[in-house]
C-alpha cells in the first residue's frame, strides 16, 4: 500500500485480514481450538512472560479474534482492542482493570437498560458505585466528579431515545478529572461516529448489534484509543504498577500507547473468562465487511420511516435525531453528518392498548428485544423489557405506555412503510 | 528529515538490512521492556550485543553484555538506544567514534533529539526515533496483530513464515516471488 492512509470501506474489509500465512486461505480461517502448540520450552516462556508474540490459548487470544480485534481498532482509529463474549463482558473487563473496591465511575442516565441493570446491581457486589449525570445537563458531569472518580461512561448514540450525547464536552469534564472516558459505540458504529476524535479514552461495543449486523452472534469488543497516561497518577495500579501475576512488568512502561488493550486481555480476560468463540468472531468480521453500505442504508431507512412516523395521525411524537426539529438535531448535524443510525422511539397517541395492538399487527418487523440487525426490529417496552417497573419508573427510563421502540433494518423503504401502514390502521 | 512520521517503507528496509544490532542500556531484568525487545529481535534472526557497564560480561538468555559500544566485538549495523534523551548526544558521540560506522542510529519510544538525529545523518546514519524495534518488526510482519493491536497496514498478500517454526512471522517481503 502507498502511504496514503487507506479509507473506512477498505479498512472494512482488510484491516487485520492477510492470507492465512501458512495455508494461504484469503477469507479469515476460523481457529476452532482451544490450545496452540509451543515451538519448545523457551517459546512457551516466553509467551507466558509477555514477552512475544503469540498464541497460547483461546480464552487468553485467538488468531480469529485477533482479525476481529485489529479491524474494530482500525475502523475506530484506536491503537489496539480485545473481543469478548458480549457487550455485557466488554463493559465488565474494561470496569474492573480501572477500578478497585470503593471507587466510583461517572455514568450517563440515558442508557441502554441493561446497561443500568449492570451498573445499579451486578457493579455494587464488586464496591464499585455509579454516580449517574443526565447528557442533556452537562454540567451534571462536573458536579459528580468527586476524588473516588476512576471514569466517565456515556452511549455515542443512546439507547432507545435516539438521544445524542456531546462527547467532546464530557471529554472535556473528563480531561479534567484525571479520568478516562469510556463511550459505548453500539448504535452509531465507527461508521456513522469515531468518538476516538472527540475525546474518547476507550470505546466499547456489543459487537452483537450493527458491527456483526444480522442478529446471528452474541460478542463484544473494547478498543484502546492510546491517549490515555495511566502513569500520570498511582490511581491505575494495574496499568502503572508492577504487576505480580507477570513478575513485577509494568504494563503501560512495557505496551506504551496499547497498554489499556493488553491489561484488559491479560488482567481481566485471562482471569475473568469471558472468551469469545472464534466462530463468532469469524460472523461478526463477515458482517463488518460490509458496516459502512447497510449503516448508510440503516440510516436512510431510518430517516424515511421517521418522518413517515412524524405525520401520522395516530403519532403523537418521534424521537429521532435526524429529523429537523428534533432536539438533538444540532448535534446530529455535528457529530452524525452521514445519518443518525437505525433504532429510536415513537408515542402513540392510543397509548399501551395502541403499543401492544402494533406489536401484534406487523408482519413484516419482529417483535424481539434486539436491536441492530438487517431486517427491521420493533418492541412495545411498556409490555415487556420494563414490564416489571412502576408506571413512574416506566416514563423516567423512556419507556412510557405509548412508546414503541424500532431498529429500522435494510429491507426496501416501501415495505418497511408499508408494514407500519397496515398495523397502524389496525389500531 | 522529518521525524515526527516514518513510512513503513523506510522502517521495513532498515530492519530488513541489518544484521547486528547492539542495544545501549539494556537490562538484565527479564521484565524490563529492554530486555524484552533485545531477546525478541535475537529470536527474529539478528545478532544481539546487550550494552550495559554494569553488566558486562554478564550473559543472559544466551546474549553477552558488552561493556561500552568499543567494546562489541564484531561490526555493529545499528545502535537501539534504551536511555533517555539527555543520553542520546553522548551515546551518539560513542557511536561516531567507533572504527565501523554502524548505518543505523535507533531511539526507543518517548527518546527524541532533532539536533543529535541530523549530526548522525549528516555523517551518513540513517535515523528512527521514538520507535520500538520489536513493535515495528511485530508490525510489519504481521505477529502483533495476534495481540489485537492495529497494525495500520493491509496487503492481500501472504506473510512469511520465519525459517523454522509457525508462530515466527517474518519481515520479508510478502508473496510467491520472493523466497528469501
Amino acid at each position: 500500500m502507498s502511504a496514503r492512509e487507506p479509507g473506512f470501506a477498505t479498512l472494512a474489509v482488510h484491516a487485520g485480514a492477510a492470507p492465512d500465512p501458512t495455508t494461504g486461505a484469503r477469507a479469515t480461517p476460523i481457529y476452532q481450538t482451544t490450545s496452540f502448540v509451543f515451538e519448545d520450552v523457551d517459546h512457551a516462556a516466553a509467551l507466558f512472560g509477555l514477552q512475544t508474540f503469540g498464541n497460547i490459548y483461546t480464552r487468553i487470544g485467538n488468531p480469529t479474534n485477533g482479525v476481529l480485534e485489529a479491524r474494530v481498532a482500525a475502523l475506530e482509529g484506536g491503537t489496539a482492542a480485545l473481543a469478548v463474549a458480549s457487550g455485557h463482558a466488554a463493559q465488565h473487563l474494561v470496569f474492573h482493570t480501572l477500578l478497585t473496591p470503593g471507587d466510583e465511575f461517572i455514568a450517563s442516565t440515558k442508557l441502554y437498560g441493561g446497561s443500568i441493570n449492570q451498573f445499579s446491581h451486578a457493579f455494587k457486589s464488586f464496591g464499585w458505585e455509579v454516580v449517574w449525570a443526565d447528557p442533556d445537563d452537562i454540567s451534571s458531569f462536573e458536579k459528580a466528579v468527586s476524588p473516588k472518580t476512576k471514569a466517565i461512561f456515556v452511549e455515542s448514540i443512546a439507547n432507545p431515545g435516539g438521544v445524542v450525547t456531546d462527547i467532546a464536552a464530557i471529554s472535556a469534564i473528563a480531561k479534567k478529572a484525571g479520568v478516562p472516558l469510556i463511550v459505548d459505540n453500539t448504535l452509531a458504529t465507527p461508521y456513522l461516529w469515531q468518538p476516538i476524535k472527540d475525546g474518547a479514552d476507550i470505546v466499547v461495543h456489543s459487537a452483537t448489534k450493527f458491527l456483526g449486523g444480522h442478529g446471528n452472534s452474541i460478542g463484544g469488543v473494547i478498543v484502546d484509543a492510546g491517549t490515555f497516561d495511566w502513569s500520570a497518577t498511582d490511581r491505575y495500579p494495574f496499568l502503572s504498577k508492577p504487576r505480580p501475576e507477570y513478575q513485577g512488568m509494568v504494563l503501560h512502561e512495557t505496551f506504551g500507547n496499547f497498554a489499556f488493550a493488553i491489561a484488559v486481555r491479560v488482567l481481566g480476560l485471562r482471569d475473568l473468562g469471558p472468551a469469545l468463540s472464534p466462530f463468532n468472531a469469524f460472523m461478526i468480521l463477515t458482517g463488518i465487511e460490509t458496516l459502512g453500505l447497510r449503516m448508510q442504508r440503516h440510516s436512510e431507512n431510518a430517516l424515511a420511516v421517521a418522518k413517515y412516523l412524524a405525520a401520522h395521525p395516530k403519532v403523537e411524537w418521534v424521537s429521532y435525531p435526524g429529523l429537523d426539529g428534533d432536539k438533538y438535531h444540532a448535534l446530529a448535524a455535528k457529530y452524525l453528518p452521514k445519518g443518525a443510525g437505525a433504532v429510536f422511539t415513537f408515542g402513540l397517541k392510543g397509548g399501551y392498548e395502541a403499543g401492544v395492538r402494533l406489536v401484534s399487527s406487523v408482519e413484516l418487523f419482529s417483535h424481539l428485544a434486539n436491536i441492530g440487525d438487517t431486517r427491521s426490529l420493533i418492541i412495545h417496552p411498556a409490555s415487556t423489557t420494563h414490564r416489571q417497573l412502576s408506571d413512574e419508573a416506566k416514563v423516567v427510563a423512556g419507556a412510557g405506555p405509548e412508546v414503541v421502540r424500532l431498529s429500522v433494518g435494510i429491507e426496501d423503504p416501501a415495505d418497511i412503510i408499508g408494514d407500519l401502514e397496515q398495523a397502524l390502521a389496525q389500531l | 528529515m522529518n521525524h515526527d512520521s516514518y513510512e513503513d517503507a523506510y522502517i521495513r528496509a532498515i530492519l530488513d538490512g541489518v544484521r547486528t544490532i547492539a542495544v545501549v542500556g539494556a537490562s538484565a531484568n527479564p521484565v524490563r521492556p529492554s530486555y524484552l525487545v533485545m531477546t525478541y529481535l535475537a529470536e527474529r534472526g539478528y545478532t544481539v550485543y546487550p550494552v550495559n557497564p554494569g553488566q558486562a560480561g554478564k550473559v543472559v538468555a544466551g546474549l553477552t553484555f558488552s561493556r561500552s559500544l568499543a567494546d562489541v566485538p564484531v561490526p555493529i549495523d545499528m545502535v537501539d538506544v534504551f536511555r533517555a534523551p539527555e543520553h542520546v548526544p553522548q551515546v551518539l558521540d560513542e557511536v561516531l567514534a567507533l572504527a565501523q560506522r554502524p548505518k543505523v542510529l535507533w531511539t526507543q519510544l518517548g527518546v527524541r533529539d532533532d539536533a543529535a538525529a541530523a549530526r548522525a545523518e549528516a555523517a551518513g546514519l540513517q535515523v528512527v526515533m521514538n520507535r520500538c524495534p520489536k513493535i515495528e518488526y511485530g508490525r510489519l510482519s504481521g505477529e502483533i496483530g495476534w495481540s489485537g493491536v492495529n497494525a495500520r497496514t493491509i496487503s492481500a498478500r501472504r506473510p512469511k513464515l520465519m525459517g523454522q517454526g509457525v508462530q515466527r512471522l517474518s519481515i520479508a517481503t510478502r508473496g510467491p516471488a520472493s523466497e528469501r
